[in-house]
């Protein structure tokens, strides 16, 4: 039963998982880099919605607005002051000055909310019982919102305009440029969607732990995992991905420490690597 | 009075910088040589650190050690263990886009952070590993002999990079770093040489682990947060100049000279600031290191030969 | 009046010229063929045409309009769409996705076009849900003709079509390159395959070293010993 138990907190983990390697995913495969300050993109939309749980007085998940304000205004104001400005260079040094930029995200949270970890809601939920598996109220809204989105964001994707044009600029930017798909244009909604997202896995990590300033850092690397094993650029693959990973991560708490949950994630990540280093879903061959 | 105490605090000032530097000289072996990114800086620091206070400390039953080894055994073996590392990692991502070895480095630095937060027997934990010797000669005065030593480290780390920078070797990586395909046609082993590359600067990372586990005198998992053995070490090389080594060493001093400098000045601040001045200060050097991108990317230190991967006209 | 004139295009991409004063034109409804040795420039003078590469002097106009150095993408609303030599597809996206990027620009209803690119290749009808990625090079070429033809171009630019197909591919893509012209479209297109391009060709150029060599009807160039000795491998 204790696997039963494990396996839906693993769903859990791999929901936030799955949804921040989704923007990791896609942002690759638009931009061509990995974009190390998601996991603090997902921090600032956790803070967000903290702002609107104590202001307005609403839940976490009726936040979930605000927290995608915060961190579409996050994620455009460095597209406009750094990374437009410097996508003339080579792709690393997007990648270092998303590393800084995650730097200053953070200390940013730390100054205005100082260091001490906050919850949306104190005191005790109290869950549902299945047998001798329990689930916490929270722990629905957050597997539940996560397949509305996944739902979602498969038909935006697969129905509409400006989803397949995104899909063709990952598969051949040149030939998209050609067929006259405006690549900035297309650059802007990857990132507001990405930023989305990952406002959205930062609500959800918030409510299933709760938010301090490097929650989001801390979850970086499971989510660069995810997005490698299901193939970058391949946003259904991150999604299996981060399941995997979460799932993972949670099972192998029966036989090691918890806290080595993380050197899983890297475990699955090293020998994906070694193994197929295009992912299971066949991503961008790098 | 003032005056000892002003010189006492260069001597700390100038051993920090000294450990910083050679910290921006591995780190220039990889990136700045190389094209490798490595954001696990933190980690190498920490394997080094631990090594050398593990076989030098006096014994402690709470965790392994009480060897007593002099601090030549230490350095030297903190620089084999961060080194092998940097074999096993290199060998897995060598192959791959330097996007892989960014991830990958992050993974190996955490996790190693991790081992030495939770392994009790091995590094006392979050208590970490108290009483490490200065080096030959510990007590009154210790601090200038420190200094000596780690400014003659710094001197024949340094010739040992510009060497292999001027080399036949540091040719081929540079090379490497601007043209991958071309490189490999001429018939060089790129993977070799960048796996080299990567294990050279990881060792001198592990190097000046050790140095500070020396002059501090005591460890903890804490010490090895990435923002300060990671992201500054970052922000000293980019400052001073990616691929210039007189331009890591600068970067070193003018970034620390900011850094202690907005010390300085948050000490005024009333206390309950303290951890509001401390984010602010990274906040700076992080404002500090995006301007360095964006205005100058050569660094205060052009590299000096043409930069592959400045910025092209637009 | 020509539909395409180039006029002493000069140009490359930043160093040496590699169009070295070039001179095209093209009516419409004519199919126009280059050929010449590597490195003649034909491809990078497609590309000039198209935007993709920088012209120092000379002009190209097209439709009575100079098109100079234009961007790709307000070219491909003046009605030329570019057909690369490679990578000209979406490999993950099905056939019927892939067309509809060829679309993205039309702000009309552009489903009538996609019924005539199926009329003209029927094997793309039979595979419209197939991803790209899974069809053979000649099924990747009708692929890559047809996502170029939903804008209704009135010039297409064609980059070596018939490159690493089969003997088989080859005939059946050039009869499709002059079914596409019967619809009233202008083709341009680089090839290797010299003479049976200029087999169907209306016109041909022979280019060398970015400079003009020869030109003269298809028939006429087939017939020419010299050219044919010299540019058309015997």
């Amino acid at each position: 039963m204790e696997v039963l138990q494990l396996v839906v907190y693993g769903i859990v983990t791999g929901s936030i998982v799955a949804l921040g390697a989704i923007g990791v995913s896609l942002v690759f495969s638009i931009l061509r880099f990995a974009h190390f300050a998601h996991g603090d993109v997902m921090t600032v939309g956790a803070y967000g919605a903290l702002v609107g749980v104590t202001l307005i007085g609403v839940t976490p998940m009726v936040a979930i607005p605000v927290a995608i304000l915060f961190a579409v205004v996050a994620v455009l104001v460095a597209e406009f002051c750094l990374y437009r400005p410097l996508r003339s260079s080579h792709p690393v040094i997007l990648l270092i000055s998303s590393f800084g930029y995650a730097l200053i995200l953070r200390s940013a949270i730390q100054l205005v909310a100082g260091p001490a970890p906050q919850v949306f809601k104190s005191g005790i939920q109290i869950p549902y019982r299945f047998g001798e598996i329990v689930i916490r109220p929270d722990h629905f809204w957050i597997v539940g919102g996560t397949i509305l989105i996944i739902v979602a964001l498969h038909l935006f994707l697969s129905r509409s305009k400006f989803g397949k044009a995104m899909r063709a600029m990952s598969d051949n930017m040149d030939l998209a440029r050609i067929s006259g798909i405006p690549a900035y244009r297309m650059i802007l909604i990857t990132w507001v969607i990405a930023a989305a997202l990952a406002a959205v896995a930062g609500v959800f990590l918030g409510m299933d732990t709760r938010l301090h300033p490097v929650m989001g850092w801390r979850l970086l690397l499971p989510v660069f995992a995810a997005a490698i094993l299901g193939g970058i650029g391949r946003p259904y693959g991150a999604i299996a991905g981060g399941f995997i990973i979460g799932i993972s991560m949670e099972l192998s708490t029966m036989v090691i420490d918890p806290g080595y949950k993380h050197a899983v994630a890297f475990a699955l990540l090293v020998l994906m690597l070694i193994i197929r280093p295009t992912g299971l879903f066949r991503g961008t061959s790098l | 009075m003032e005056l000892s105490g002003l010189f006492g605090y260069l001597v700390f000032f100038l051993s920090t910088v000294s450990i910083y530097a050679i910290l921006a000289l591995g780190l220039n072996v990889q990136w700045g040589l190389t094209g490798q990114i490595n954001i696990g800086i933190a980690g190498f620091f920490a394997v080094g650190a631990y090594t050398t206070a593990i076989l030098t400390a006096g014994p402690n039953a709470a965790h392994v050690g009480g060897f007593e080894f002099p601090f030549v055994v230490g350095a030297a073996a903190a620089i084999v263990t961060s080194g092998l590392i940097a074999v096993l990692i290199g060998m897995i991502t060598v192959n791959l886009r330097s996007d892989y070895l960014a991830i990958a480095t992050i993974g190996i630095a955490e996790i190693i952070r991790f081992v030495f937060q939770n392994e009790q027997w091995l590094s006392h934990g979050v208590r970490g590993i108290s009483d490490i010797p200065r080096p030959f000669h510990d007590g009154q005065g210790s601090g200038y002999v420190f200094l000596a030593l780690v400014l003659a480290c710094v001197a024949v780390v340094y010739f040992l990079v510009e060497r292999a920078r001027l080399a036949p070797w540091g040719r081929v990586l540079r090379a490497i770093r601007d043209n991958e395909d071309a490189t490999e046609a001429a018939g060089k082993n790129v993977r070799l040489f960048r796996l080299q590359a990567f294990v050279f600067g990881s060792a001198i990372m592990g190097f000046a682990g050790a140095l500070y586990a020396h002059f501090i005198g005591f460890i903890s998992p804490d010490a090895f947060e990435p923002v300060f053995a990671t992201f500054i070490v970052w922000a000293m090389l980019i400052a001073g100049g990616s691929g210039n080594n007189k331009g890591a060493i600068l970067g070193a001093i003018v970034v620390w000279l900011v850094w202690s400098g907005t010390e300085t000045l948050a000490a005024r601040l009333p206390p309950e600031y303290a951890t509001q001045a401390s984010a602010a200060r990274v906040l700076l050097v992080g404002v500090l290191l995006e301007l360095v991108l964006l205005l100058r990317p050569q660094g205060m230190l052009p590299e000096e030969r043409p930069r592959p991967i400045a910025r092209r006209k637009d | 009046m020509a539909l395409l004139d180039a006029t002493d295009v000069t140009g490359g991409y930043g160093g040496a010229d590699i169009l070295c004063g070039l001179n095209l034109t093209l009516s419409r409804d004519e199919v126009v063929v280059i050929v010449g040795p590597n490195g003649a420039g034909k491809s990078t003078f497609m590309k000039a045409v198209f935007g993709l590469v920088n012209v120092r002097a000379g002009s190209i106009v097209y439709d009575g309009r100079d098109i100079t150095n234009n961007k790709p993408e307000d070219i491909v609303a003046r009605g030329i769409c570019y057909v690369p030599q490679e990578r000209n597809v979406f490999p993950s996206m099905s056939v019927q996705e892939n067309l509809e990027m060829g679309a993205f620009i039309r702000k009309d209803d552009w489903r009538p076009q996609m019924e005539k690119i199926y009329e003209l290749f029927p094997r793309l009808a039979e595979r419209k849900k197939q991803p790209v990625g899974q069809m053979s090079g000649g099924e990747r070429q009708m692929v890559a003709m047809g996502r170029a033809l939903m804008l209704e171009p009135k010039l297409l630019l064609l980059d070596e079509p018939t490159a690493g197909l089969s003997p088989k591919f080859i005939d059946e893509t050039f009869r499709q390159v002059k079914r596409v012209n019967a619809l009233g479209v202008g083709i341009l297109m680089v090839e290797q395959n010299a003479k049976q391009a200029l087999a169907i060709a209306d016109r041909g150029y022979v280019f060398s070293s970015g400079q003009n060599r020869f030109e003269d009807t298809g028939r006429g160039m087939l017939a020419n010993k010299e050219i044919a000795e010299m540019f058309l491998g015997g």
